[in-house]
């Protein structure tokens, strides 16, 4: 008895630190000024106000860096499901030469210390002329979700069985036909999956899109602008946190539309390969 | 899923008796990989040695006119107390995340298995929750909890009676900044820790439990007989990534304090950038980060090695 009640203490307690800072930030954004500035905080959301949103929104340039984001997202994961997924089924269909090392090199690349590489990036798109573009965040998104992009597929792949692709041969297919209307409509589950989880990680890319757009402000992606927040609005926290909610916000979508895949997909990419 | 063991590929088509030369196919579909690797990561980081190797300020980044100085830069970086005071602290500032998050996940993964059901989706819905966070908004809102008017953390620290928090600046304070990032990354690092050593706990068969049990073994026996020394190469993955992880976090650290007040919290990425940003020194900057990568890569070979051992042994 005294063993379950102290197991659903425990419960409660790390379910609250792991809650309390997201919550804290949902209820300051929808608090009234008033209460933010009270002495003694409140812990319920009453009484509710959209204001901050608003502030958050009318900021100048949100919708530019909420579309730039998308953009160099959304084009980093495209580029690397096309690319990986050839990778992919060279690795899981085919038999050559050179794979293990192949196989090898992806898994090293995976644990690429990107934060190292911040340097001559900077330089190299400085002397390419990318330097302040969306192109070269793009292109380096690209290839930091590229390796996990081909482990994760290769997975899926493995796991539609060879049987499948050889049956609609004998029926005549041929090799990509036999792919593009066996293989691909299995696999598209798990293209999707993917694909967000590489979107989750561009999106919140921040130290590359610090140094890399510095001169056109424009350009700027989200999770920059967000930690430029404080000095565009001052104290205003509620501000502050209607913006981190709304950056928050998609790839929360992401986690709860994946729900299942998530410990399964990324525990097994990350650690199992 | 399996690293270096060759899973058996069948021959797709009827193997055509004539098929004896190399097949290109293969080639052609990962050679676009190769390129972008080959531009877009080995580029850069022959790149960043060449660059460390060099003397280049910001007269060589205009000019483009670098000459190259052999290993002056790195000479340079290694006499300066400085760089070593860095690497003392990244060591240590690494240590006590990692023994953190290892020990604190490890209870939650047990925790996890004992719970109900409806608990066990409560805390795992929390964790996820956490996890799906990004650094970002993480960083910006450990900011307001510990803002010193306003915060709820000390409002909470002074309605415990302890007046002197009130109005504390956190920030201002070197060893208070040190903690609250030790605090923000253990926070965001526990559910993968956790969720991973939970999902290998529930591999280990239940009758090992029950015998340990009726043989009155209690559960810290039960955990470094059974749990700890089967589960030995998960624990031993999850604290590489972990250490690799630590050593090299650069964001929220950055967002925080930009490694201050003073040098507080200056770990060796964050060293690495200033060097380069606000000295615009790039090459010694570029030996720093040279300097680091060698740390990690100690970290991953023995990250490597254990998963090696884990799918032999799988």
């Amino acid at each position: 008895m005294i063993g379950r009640i102290s197991r659903t203490t425990a419960a409660l307690l790390v379910f609250a630190v792991s809650v309390f800072p997201v919550y804290w930030m949902v209820l300051t954004a929808f608090k009234p000024t008033r209460d933010i500035q009270s002495a003694t905080p409140t812990f319920l959301p009453i009484p509710i106000t959209f204001d901050h949103f608003g502030t958050a929104v009318a900021a100048k340039g949100f919708f530019s860096f909420w579309r730039n984001s998308l953009l160099v997202a959304g084009g980093a994961v495209l580029l690397a499901l096309l690319v990986a997924l050839l990778a992919a089924f060279a690795i899981a269909r085919l038999q050559w030469k050179g794979r293990r090392g192949f196989v090898l090199m992806v898994f090293i690349a995976q644990m690429t210390p990107w934060e190292a590489l911040l340097i001559p990036i900077y330089v190299i798109a400085r002397d390419t002329g990318m330097l302040d573009t969306l192109w070269i965040l793009t292109l380096v998104y690209f290839m930091m979700t590229l390796p996990f992009t081909i482990v994760t597929l290769r997975g899926f792949l493995a796991a539609i069985p060879v049987d499948l692709e050889e049956a609609a041969q004998v029926d005549g297919c041929s090799r990509g036909q036999a792919f593009r209307k066996v293989v691909f409509p299995l696999l598209a589950p798990g293209l999707l999956a993917t694909s967000l989880f590489g979107f989750i990680t561009a999106w919140n890319e921040f130290a590359f899109a610090n140094v890399l757009i510095i001169k056109d402000q424009d350009d700027r992606t989200l999770p920059v602008w967000l930690s430029s927040f404080n000095n565009t609005f001052g104290t205003d926290w509620g501000a502050t946190m209607a913006a981190s909610t709304l950056f928050m916000l998609p790839v929360l979508l992401i986690f709860i539309v994946l729900q299942g895949r998530v410990t399964t997909g990324i525990v097994g990419g990350a650690v199992k390969g | 899923m399996t690293l270096l063991a060759e899973r058996p590929v069948r021959e797709s088509a009827p193997a055509a008796p004539k098929r004896r030369k190399r097949p290109v196919l293969p080639y052609l579909l990962i050679a676009p990989t190769l390129l972008t690797t080959a531009y877009l990561l080995l580029y850069p980081l022959v790149r960043n040695v060449v660059i460390s190797l060099q003397e280049f300020g910001l007269p060589q980044l205009v000019r483009g006119d670098a000459r190259f100085v052999g290993l002056a830069n790195y000479a340079r970086v290694l006499a300066d107390p400085e760089f070593w005071a860095v690497v003392r602290r990244t060591l240590w500032f690494t240590a006590i995340n990692v023994v953190l998050i290892m020990v604190l996940s490890t209870l939650v993964a047990l925790l996890l298995i004992r719970l109900g059901k409806w608990l066990r989706l409560l805390v795992m819905g929390g964790l996820v929750l956490t996890w799906a966070t990004p650094v970002i908004a993480a960083t910006t809102v450990f900011q307001w909890l510990f803002q010193s008017r306003l915060g709820v953390v000390n409002w909470a620290l002074v309605a415990l009676g302890f007046e002197e928090y009130r109005d504390y600046t956190w920030f201002a304070d070197g060893e208070a900044t040190f903690g609250i990032l030790v605090a923000l990354i253990v926070w965001q690092s526990i559910p993968f820790a956790a969720l991973s050593l939970y999902a290998a706990m529930i591999t280990v068969p239940q009758e090992l439990y029950e015998s340990a049990r009726i043989d009155g073994a209690g559960a810290w026996r039960v955990f470094t007989t059974i749990t700890f020394p089967l589960l030995r190469p998960m624990f031993g993955l999850i604290t590489c990534l972990e250490v690799i992880w630590v050593v090299k976090a650069f964001v929220q650290i950055w967002v925080i304090s930009q490694g201050g007040p003073g040098q507080a919290t200056t770990t060796l990425p964050v060293y690495a950038f200033q060097v380069a940003q606000s000295l615009q020194r790039y090459d010694l900057g570029a030996a720093v980060s040279m300097l680091m990568v060698l740390l990690l890569v100690l970290a991953l070979l023995a990250y490597f090695r254990q998963l090696y051992r884990q799918e032999r042994e799988a």
